[in-house]
């Protein structure tokens, strides 16, 4: 019986051996978002608010919730932070979403496609493929704003980074596609044109982004957890006395 | 434990006017359940637990849900966001619904083990497996309601297949939808549905579930009628009162789940993308399908089982043939020794087959397709139904193991 079992188990393991091969994107590269350091996430919202604001939203969230969240001060949030305006001209204020005066139409037109709102971008898409994205536009004068990007090809947004990164170049080569032909994958960048930021600045610049992104997603994680942690502590307790409850009432039954 | 049944206080008083002293004992007090239940036997009352939390969590998910095509999906990040504990309710919510699915797949193969649908259980069976039914369909509807590009396309595919029904396939695709793509209608209808109708039904089919169940006793591991062995009070030998024995036993099974459970719902409420799906954080869109439609886990096995046959039609019967044989189980299984405990090695073979199909069929359900998945879909579909017809074959006449008269 036993022996039988090892063998049919043996028999499906190839089946388990599936995890779907690595994409042809570049760059690859993995991150772990720091909750606690809100230094980061403030430095990312204000990267948000200057370079994505101006084409997308991020209408599910309120500008007061990400204050209050990362230690932002309303005052600072009206100074720093805020840079949109009611149809009278009037500051957007501190209780309201963060939607853009951009509309959708005028957003086709210019790219195609309507700019995602980011809320949720860091869920759906994950953290790593957004600091991998963030990163990987490059040289390519064959598109409309003269840039392709490594993890999303063809991709209809232009590189609103480009002053902070500078322009870079793929550097391509022929890899076997594992199924007899080749085809072309980008193996790395060089940098042709600088841009303001060094590159180490640049990436913690994009990192910090991408951690308040991740933040935007879901600004209730932490406080999930440590609800979290207390009810489980709770159940322990709870599971000690329902155990020695069962006990004493079952000590008669054989 | 006192005599109850006296005309005085409150008590006396409901009594001579509403039997609840009598259902307090017939279903709990003096409701003899075998004494030797095991692990497999706390999934009834974790899947009565969930039900309860399912109802409860909805109810309070529909105070500010919109079913309206374009509020749905952000109401929901409204409950996530705006909503005090907002984010726990949906969690709840959401964990529940496949936490649902866990208990009850566990709850029917303890059923399958023991042989909990042979005589005189049937009706216990078929009820059960209505409930199942029903139990998909709600899921199902309730996946639409947050209106994310997987709950609308994977709608789409599902409600598609009743498309491959000849003649009347497009109109009845048509009729369920209300609108010739899934729109407006279609969300407004599958919360109906979602929150009203199946619910009752639910409800319905589980009272007459654990009425039918209470009728005929409780089958047990050892697959033993404890009935046939009372004392002079007609009190069943190896039987003890559910109330207090297994209400405290029960207890202890319920923090174990919820144990488990908090720690999905607090600390992994996606689940890798399983309980809640990456692509349903986007806002649906009928213009843009995503590159990779796969309908949430507890579909999967079923899923998987339409796309192993290459013909639209024949898999969709496949599909929902796999679902139907299990109502006429207590009926192809011949045999007359209800537990796994003492039936014959082919009988357990039959069932660890069924248990690696179906697990099988259920992680390459939620796969892309390819050649060499499409070959073990179908080894695993043919594993599946292998199961209904070898079990009608070895059941006739089965080499099985002595019986004891009581539980060991």
């Amino acid at each position: 019986m036993k022996k039988g079992l090892i063998i049919v188990v043996g028999l499906l393991l190839p089946v388990l051996g599936w995890a779907a091969g690595g994409g042809a994107t570049f760059p690859n590269d993995e991150i772990d978002v720091n909750w606690d350091d809100k230094a980061s996430m403030q430095s990312g919202a204000r990267t948000f608010v200057n370079y994505c604001m101006g084409c997308h939203a991020a209408a599910y969230s309120r500008y007061n919730r990400v204050g209050q969240d990362l230690g932002i001060s309303d005052e600072q949030l009206l100074e720093n932070l805020i840079f949109t305006t009611n149809k009278f001209g009037e500051q957007t204020k501190v209780g309201e979403l963060m939607k853009i005066n951009m509309n959708a139409e005028y957003a086709e037109a210019a790219f195609g496609i309507a700019p995602p709102d980011l809320s949720l971008i860091a869920r759906s898409r994950g953290v790593d493929w957004l600091y991998n994205y963030m990163r990987g536009f490059y040289v390519d004068e064959s598109r409309p704003f003269g840039m392709n990007n490594g993890v999303f090809a063809n991709v209809g947004m232009p590189h609103a980074l480009v002053e902070l990164q500078g322009l870079q170049k793929a550097r391509k080569e022929m890899r076997p596609d594992g199924q007899g032909g080749e085809h072309e994958v980008i193996v790395g960048f060089e940098l042709v044109e600088p841009g303001s930021m060094s590159k180490s600045d640049f990436d913690k610049t994009v990192y910090d982004l991408v951690a308040f992104l991740d933040y935007l997603s879901e600004p209730y994680r932490q406080t999930r957890h440590n609800v979290g942690t207390g009810v489980i502590i709770f159940l322990f307790f709870f599971l000690i006395l329902a155990y020695f409850l069962k006990k004493e009432f079952w000590k008669d039954i054989h | 434990m006192t005599d109850k049944s006296s005309n005085e206080g409150l008590l006396g008083w409901i009594d001579a006017r509403f039997p609840l002293t009598k259902m307090w004992d017939e279903h709990l007090a003096k409701y003899y359940a075998p004494k030797n239940f095991n692990f497999w036997y706390f999934f009834g009352s974790l899947a009565l637990l969930v039900l309860v939390l399912q109802i409860v969590t909805g109810i309070f998910l529909t105070m500010h849900y919109k079913p309206d095509g374009d509020l749905a999906f952000i109401s929901v990040e409204h409950i996530m966001r705006d909503v005090d504990w907002g984010w726990l309710i949906r969690y709840l919510h959401s964990t529940g619904a496949s936490a649902f699915f866990i208990v009850v797949y566990l709850h029917m193969f303890r059923g399958l083990m023991y042989g909990s649908y042979q005589k005189p259980r049937e009706l216990i069976w078929l009820f059960g497996m209505f409930i199942f039914l029903a139990l998909m369909a709600e899921a199902f509807m309730g996946y639409l309601l947050p209106w994310g590009q997987m709950s609308y396309w994977g709608a789409q595919v599902i409600i598609s297949l009743f498309g491959a029904i000849p003649v009347v396939g497009d109109d009845i695709t048509l009729w369920i939808r209300g609108d010739f793509v899934i729109a407006d209608a279609t969300l407004n209808r599958f919360f109906a549905l979602h929150v009203i109708a199946v619910p009752l039904v639910l409800l319905m089919l589980v009272v007459m579930h654990i009425i039918a169940l209470h009728e005929v006793g409780s089958n047990n591991p050892d697959g033993v009628e404890i009935k046939k062995h009372k004392d002079e009070n007609g009190i069943p030998l190896d039987g003890i009162p559910f109330h207090p024995y297994y209400s405290v036993k029960d207890l202890v099974g319920v923090v174990v789940f919820l144990i488990l459970f908090s720690v999905v719902v607090f600390f992994m409420p996606e689940m890798g993308g399983y309980f809640l799906e990456h692509a349903n954080f986007i806002p649906a869109n009928p213009f843009k399908t995503p590159e990779h439609i796969a309908p949430v886990w507890y579909f999967t096995p079923f899923y998987a089982i339409l796309r192993a046959i290459p013909h639209k039609l024949s898999g969709v019967i496949a599909m929902f043939a796999a679902i139907a044989v299990l109502f006429v189980l207590p009926w192809l299984d011949r045999g007359k020794v209800h537990s796994v405990r003492y039936r014959s090695n082919a009988f357990r073979w039959l069932l660890i087959m069924l248990v690696i199909s179906f697990v099988g069929l259920g992680y390459l359900g939620a796969l892309p397709v390819s050649e060499i998945r499409t070959y073990f879909a179908q080894l695993f579909t043919i594993g599946y139904f292998g199961f209904f017809v070898g079990i009608w074959w070895i059941s006739k006449n089965e080499n099985t193991k002595p019986v004891p008269e009581r539980v060991q």
